[in-house]
């Protein structure tokens, strides 16, 4: 039998560069396995991690490899919220467009993607801005009974 | 690091991508020069075969649109092939069936090329 811990967190400081996306996927998937859930959504979660980073290195800090990325998870059985907090600059993704995908490729609008498939792929999202000109996105996940 | 491998071969007038690992905003590029290098020699009909594929994000979805008009101007296609289901349940969050044709074998996909002429 597996043992899965009904209470953690971990936490994760890493800088905004895409080679360490494999890197934060890692540490989801470790601490997502950890909470029991099916390998599906281990998946989804890392998957939405991914696009929530991706969306912070590309536009928070605009490519930029020096800016921080703060991870925090926290897991208290059913709930697995992590939370992902930046310096750079504001992101409101309410003014990112539910995509259509056919006017998204003749326009050959690419980016946008990663807002949309985040809210598909988890329970709540919640985008706030912190003291200190910082930005948090929480994702959460219920694990099921 | 992802570890990401990008092959490119040619079945007749077909070219076939085969991605391998993990798909990310990181290794994205290396896929987007494959298709530069196709626009360059003007091959627009392409196969990507999925099959050692084990992850994508938006980024990697992302280089598909990104081409799939121009080759369908030159009368080509970006046809998928091989794909595993944690992987297509991705592009079919996305709506991407509705727009892309989806192979379970590649060799089906290359044909479809050959009926069009």
């Amino acid at each position: 039998m597996n043992s899965y811990n009904k209470i953690f967190e971990k936490e994760l400081l890493i800088k905004s560069k895409t080679d360490n996306l494999a890197v934060i996927r890692d540490f989801i998937k470790s601490a997502a396995d950890q909470s029991g859930f099916s390998e599906d959504t281990v998946g989804k979660i890392i998957l939405a991690v991914d696009e929530a980073c991706t969306n912070i290195i590309k536009h928070a800090y605009k490519s930029s490899p020096e800016g921080n990325i703060i991870i925090k998870i926290k897991f208290n059985d059913p709930k697995f919220s992590i939370s992902i907090t930046d310096e750079g600059s504001h992101f409101d993704p309410n003014k990112v467009p539910e995509p259509n995908l056919r006017e998204y490729y003749k326009e050959k609008r690419v980016g946008g993607l990663g807002v949309f498939l985040i809210k598909k792929l988890m329970d709540e999202v919640n985008y706030s801005t912190l003291s200190g000109n910082k930005n948090q996105v929480i994702l959460v996940k219920y694990l099921p009974n | 690091m992802a570890e990401f491998n990008v092959n490119l071969r040619g079945v007749g007038s077909v070219s076939v991508i085969d991605v391998k690992g993990y798909l990310d905003a990181h290794t994205a590029p290396e896929l987007e020069n494959i298709f530069n290098k196709l626009l360059d020699e003007r091959q627009f009909k392409v196969v990507v075969n999925f099959n050692e594929l084990k992850y994508i994000s938006s980024a990697g979805l992302g280089v598909f649109m990104a081409y799939v008009e121009t080759m369908r101007e030159n009368k080509g296609d970006i046809k998928f092939s091989n794909m595993k289901e944690n992987v297509y349940n991705i592009f079919d969050l996305l709506g991407f069936p509705i727009l892309y044709e989806f192979y379970k074998e590649e060799k089906e996909a290359v044909h479809k090329f050959g009926d069009q002429g």
